[in-house]
């Protein structure tokens, strides 16, 4: 089945800002021309622990165009890091005191007139350290792994039942850090309007909390910091907090008493905006002969920084993913001279499935049972963990609807037993789930006399469409022409939004999109003493009534139902692979995600993300893998050039599909978040494919030629 | 990045007037050299620009094919008489970098591309080739992408380019003008191992400009193959790559040329390997057999130990192709 919406075998309106977007109007957050701007670079250190001993910014200082060189002996207090909890806990302060925590740690900031004297006088910063013992290899640090304060041991039914099971698999899983790498840099530029306001042109995930990040660092009202993000150039989970640098900028703007711009350098952005932290996990599976599980256990140890405690799900998709009676789980943070990781897409969960769905696979093999019969064998009907009903659940329609598309029905259970024009040829499948959500947000509708419908709120848009979403919604709802339907967001002076992160920002900002519409359209029935909302012509309602303009703003957000049912929105990948046998090469054949996340408000843009998030997943598969030399502590392929995201080339046609049934209690659209599940289980399905077609399993990412020779 | 002056001379006489200073570098495309300017690696006080000479034209003389030194590296993969005479070039020019990158790389600077070694690359890291004296950060280190062939104690870096790899099979010649006028020296004989002085990477004197290369003709155009092995299947430099170029007449091998990427210092030819296909018919048996004596000498370290294995496969595979027995 493919896409069936409202617009027929359209796939429906276009991208609303695409047209600014690949005309270069869309303005991102380094474009903006601010008056008097001037241009910070940051200096890294260059040892992964210890103590400076001396910087000598004084060649810097003299240095042509240089008004600043701000480092930890001179920076002004930051008031917040006052009252905050004393480093080493809790987020870095920048320029705080001469403690280094990691490799690239900034020391100093250089702000000049132009960016190339900024970037040459930053080459003049010199410092030298007392170093310590650093520690970055997760692997020799395991055993000092620790239990996330919060974080408890999970156990359903018996401990370790797989160990005795008839059937057992039991295996080790990594993956290495992955860096989000958004196509656009970090950057922001910040200006002082007074002494204690200020304008921030930021990249963020969330302007308001943004806004609320700098307000507590600077101990400002948080109405006086405005943030503008209309566009944001890809995140992937980089600008959900706000970073050291984004401070920096703000307290440089302070010193030099002009508008600051930092946009960070590619290198930058491995050490200072997050990463999907390089991961060791052990799964223990254990089966009846006919392929029921009897347990599963999962244990996972996750590197984190030395003075921040990053934890995320990735064990939870064991407890939630099959029925199985009894499964106990075991999660750790390994604390490491390393910056602190973020939520990369699919965060935990794209970690978990990798392990997971690999086990699933090997255990495919050992009951020898195809890999989709296996998983509706263990098809959960209700919530596992919870024991509550799903909202909705149609996984066993996208298997189905994957598995046609791909040409399941050509695999061959024997590994290695397929070749076409002398490559190795194998399918394989993998799947997900990430907790769908429906937060609170507020929304202004606002109809104009000339028929413009003008809907405002401070969500940002990191690149998913939410712009074209929230007009579909309204476009439907309201009877006006998406292209009389304006967008307004990424400004915190706007109503507020949560932040743009964990696939939830359709089904919150959505909903209140679809209540603040039926509340204006409540009010033009009302002053047209009618109840039938079906045909109002809303220009002619307000010149009959001489008003300029009609607005509301609503606020809106779940409800009960969001305690009885347990939502989830679900994917499932499938991967045709062809690997030389001779090089080692995986060439991936086809590409096929099917996304079980109820109605599809958007298609267009909604195949886009299932899209991205496919080959973002192909890239943790075969190639992403940020590499640290140990004896130095430091990253070694810091650059685009050695560390690699995927090509044009090593992407088929990715064919995305969906089941497209609404969920019936989450949002009044009934649709469910997709950002995440794009990404969840591709890994998998390519590892599972690889291992169809050679009979290689490979359990450490990324799957190089040299792991398959 | 350090300021420094440019200029343009008009001639190719003032152009060896002008590199003749210290602190000057040539600059053609500069798709290499702008990075490893920003990266701080190099910070020359002069930038002599070269890209408007007359040395951009691809004809045939008496007994080859005559390449200008600022012929573009996309140009050259298109040209007729290149795909005509020599299709290994154009698939080996193919093979590198992206389409962007190939539109401004010249055939002279993508000979004097530096190694992509990223020691090379950090300025905080021992490396020395960039500062020698320092010590080779790669030797003990991320050494994944190094050379299996002629190293040394001071230097286990590889020279990136697959154009390289392409010329150096087809005994291509470098035209090199100096203040005495013009010398020729076989391509094999340009780049250099690291030895003591890994900071040199070939035979080029400060004060000489390439000018171009000629390829002789020769009976290879049916058999050639470029196979280039590498992470991803776009922009990224080889794990190992092999150029090989067959004469095959009668069912038996008249001539062989075999040279790779990725495994040295400089593009690595296998003269051995070459010289036991000759009289041999083109069987895959055959064709291990020169893999392996290929391999002869072969040393890998912590992370390239792959490279033993994938590289005689790989030039069996390439071998292959260029017989078109696959």
């Amino acid at each position: 089945m493919e896409t069936k919406t409202k617009f027929g075998n359209s796939e429906g309106p276009s991208r609303v800002d695409g047209r600014m977007k690949v005309t270069g109007r869309a303005k991102y957050s380094a474009e903006y021309s601010v008056k008097g701007v001037t241009y910070g670079v940051l200096v890294g250190s260059t040892i992964a622990k210890g103590t400076i001993k001396t910087i000598d910014t004084k060649k810097a200082e003299g240095a042509p165009g240089v008004l600043s060189v701000i480092t930890y002996l001179n920076a002004p207090k930051i008031p917040g890091y006052q009252t905050d909890a004393p480093q080493p806990k809790g987020a870095l302060k920048i320029f705080y005191d001469n403690q280094v925590y990691f490799n690239g740690q900034p020391i100093a900031l250089v702000v000049a007139d132009s960016f190339e004297r900024a970037l040459f006088a930053a080459s003049l910063v010199s410092a030298t350290y007392d170093k310590g013992e650093h520690q970055t290899n997760l692997k020799a640090n395991i055993a000092n792994g620790t239990a996330p304060r919060n974080g408890k041991d999970y156990i359903r039914g018996q401990e370790d039942a797989y160990k005795t099971a008839p059937i057992k698999i039991e295996q080790e899983y990594i993956i290495p850090t992955e860096v989000h790498n958004p196509m656009e840099l970090h950057a922001i530029i910040a200006r002082w309007d007074a002494d204690d306001k200020i304008t921030v042109y930021d990249k963020t995930q969330g302007v308001k909390s943004t806004q609320r990040s700098i307000a507590q660092a600077f101990k400002l009202p948080p109405e006086n910091v405005q943030v503008t993000a209309p566009f944001v150039g890809g995140a992937f989970g980089a600008a959900l907090r706000t970073w050291p640098h984004e401070i920096a900028a703000v307290l440089a703007a302070k010193v030099v008493k002009q508008p600051v711009k930092l946009v960070l350098s590619r290198a930058d952005m491995f050490t200072s905006v997050g990463y999907r932290p390089h991961t060791w996990q052990k799964i223990g599976l254990g089966a009846t002969a006919d392929g029921k599980l009897v347990g599963i256990t999962h244990e996972a140890a996750g590197q984190t920084s030395a003075y921040e405690d990053f934890t995320e799900g990735v064990v939870n998709i064991s407890q939630l993913m099959y029925a199985c009676p009894n499964v106990n789980t075991k999660y750790k943070i390994v604390s490491l001279n390393v910056n602190t990781p973020a939520p990369m897409r699919g965060p935990g969960e794209a970690t978990g499935a990798f392990a997971l769905e690999s086990a699933l696979d090997e255990l495919s093999y050992a009951v020898n049972i195809d890999p989709i019969e296996l998983r509706v064998l263990n098809y959960a009907e209700t919530d596992p963990s919870s024991s509550r009903p799903y909202s909705s659940k149609f996984l066993k329609d996208a298997y189905q609807l994957g598995a046609d598309k791909i040409g399941w029905s050509n695999r061959k259970q024997q590994p290695g037993s397929v070749t076409e024009s002398g490559w190795l040829t194998g399918y394989g499948m993998g799947g997900g789930l990430f907790g769908a959500y429906r937060g609170a947000a507020t929304v202004t509708a606002r109809m104009m006399a000339d028929g413009t419908l003008i809907l405002q709120t401070a969500v940002t848009d990191i690149g998913p469409g939410t712009g074209t979403a929230m007009v579909n919604i309204a476009s439907e709802l309201m009877g006006v022409p998406a292209a009389n339907i304006r967008f307004d967001m990424g400004d915190s002076s706007l109503p507020p939004s949560p932040t743009q992160g964990g696939s939830q920002v359709t089904s919150t900002v959505g909903s209140a999109v679809n209540d603040a519409c039926k509340e204006l359209k409540d009010k033009f029935m009302q002053l047209n003493g009618t109840n039938e909302g079906g045909s109002l012509d809303f220009v002619k309602i307000l010149k009959d009534h001489n008003l300029p303009q009609l607005e509301v703003t609503t606020s809106s957000k779940g409800g009960a139902e969001q305690g009885k049912y347990a939502m989830f929105s679900w994917s499932v990948h499938f991967m045709k692979v062809l690997v030389n046998p001779v090089t080692g090469v995986v060439k991936i054949d086809k590409a096929v995600s099917v996304a079980d996340c109820g109605h599809v408000v958007s298609p267009k843009t909604a195949r886009s993300q299932i899209i991205g998030g496919s080959i973002m997943g192909t890239g943790m598969a075969l190639m992403e893998e940020a590499v640290i030399d140990h004896r130095y502590g430091r990253l070694v392929n810091n650059n685009f050039g050695d560390y690699h995201v995927p090509v044009n080339a090593d992407i088929p046609q990715v064919e995305a599909l969906f089941v497209n049934k609404p969920d019936p209690y989450i949002n009044p659209m009934g649709a469910k978040g997709m950002g995440e599940i794009a990404t969840i289980g591709v890994a998998a399905a390519i590892a599972n494919a690889v291992y169809n077609a050679t009979g290689k399993r490979v359990r450490d990412l990324p799957i190089t030629p040299d792991k398959l020779i | 990045m350090k300021q420094f002056q440019y200029i343009r001379p008009a001639t190719q006489q003032n152009v060896l007037d002008a590199i003749t200073k210290s602190g000057t570098k040539i600059i053609a495309g500069g798709t290499n050299l702008v990075d490893l300017m920003k990266r701080g690696v190099t910070a020359p006080d002069k930038l002599v620009d070269i890209n408007h000479l007359p040395l951009k034209g691809i004809t045939p003389t008496k007994s080859g094919l005559h390449i200008g030194a600022l012929a573009l590296n996309s140009v050259v993969s298109e040209n007729a008489l290149v795909l005509q005479k020599h299709p290994l070039l154009s698939l080996a020019l193919k093979a590198g970098a992206s389409p962007q990158l190939r539109n401004m790389a010249t055939v002279g600077g993508n000979m004097m591309q530096r190694t992509r070694c990223t020691y090379f690359y950090d300025t905080t890291m021992p490396c020395n080739k960039r500062e020698p004296g320092t010590g080779c950060g790669a030797m003990e280190g991320y050494n994944r992408m190094h050379a299996i062939f002629g190293a040394s104690q001071q230097c286990i870096a590889v020279h990136p380019s697959d154009m390289c790899v392409g010329l150096a099979a087809l005994d291509a010649v470098v035209i090199i003008a100096g203040k005495k006028g013009e010398r020729r020296i076989p391509f094999v004989d340009f780049h250099r191992l690291p030895e003591d002085h890994p900071e040199t990477d070939n035979h080029l004197a400060k004060d000489e400009l390439i000018v171009g290369v000629e390829i002789p003709d020769n009976n290879f155009a049916k058999n050639s193959y470029y196979l280039k092995v590498r992470d991803r299947q776009s922009y990224a430099f080889a794990l190992v790559s092999v150029a090989a170029a067959l004469d095959i007449s009668g069912g038996l091998i008249k001539q062989a040329r075999l040279a790779m990427g990725g495994v040295a210092h400089k593009p690595w030819r296998l003269y051995d390997a070459e010289k036991s296909l000759v009289g041999k018919a083109p069987t895959e048996e055959n064709f291990k057999v020169a893999a392996q004596i290929a391999m002869q000498g072969a040393k890998a370290y912590e992370y390239n130990a792959f490279k033993l294995k994938l590289a005689p496969a790989s030039i069996s595979e390439a071998l292959k192709h260029a017989a078109g027995v696959v």
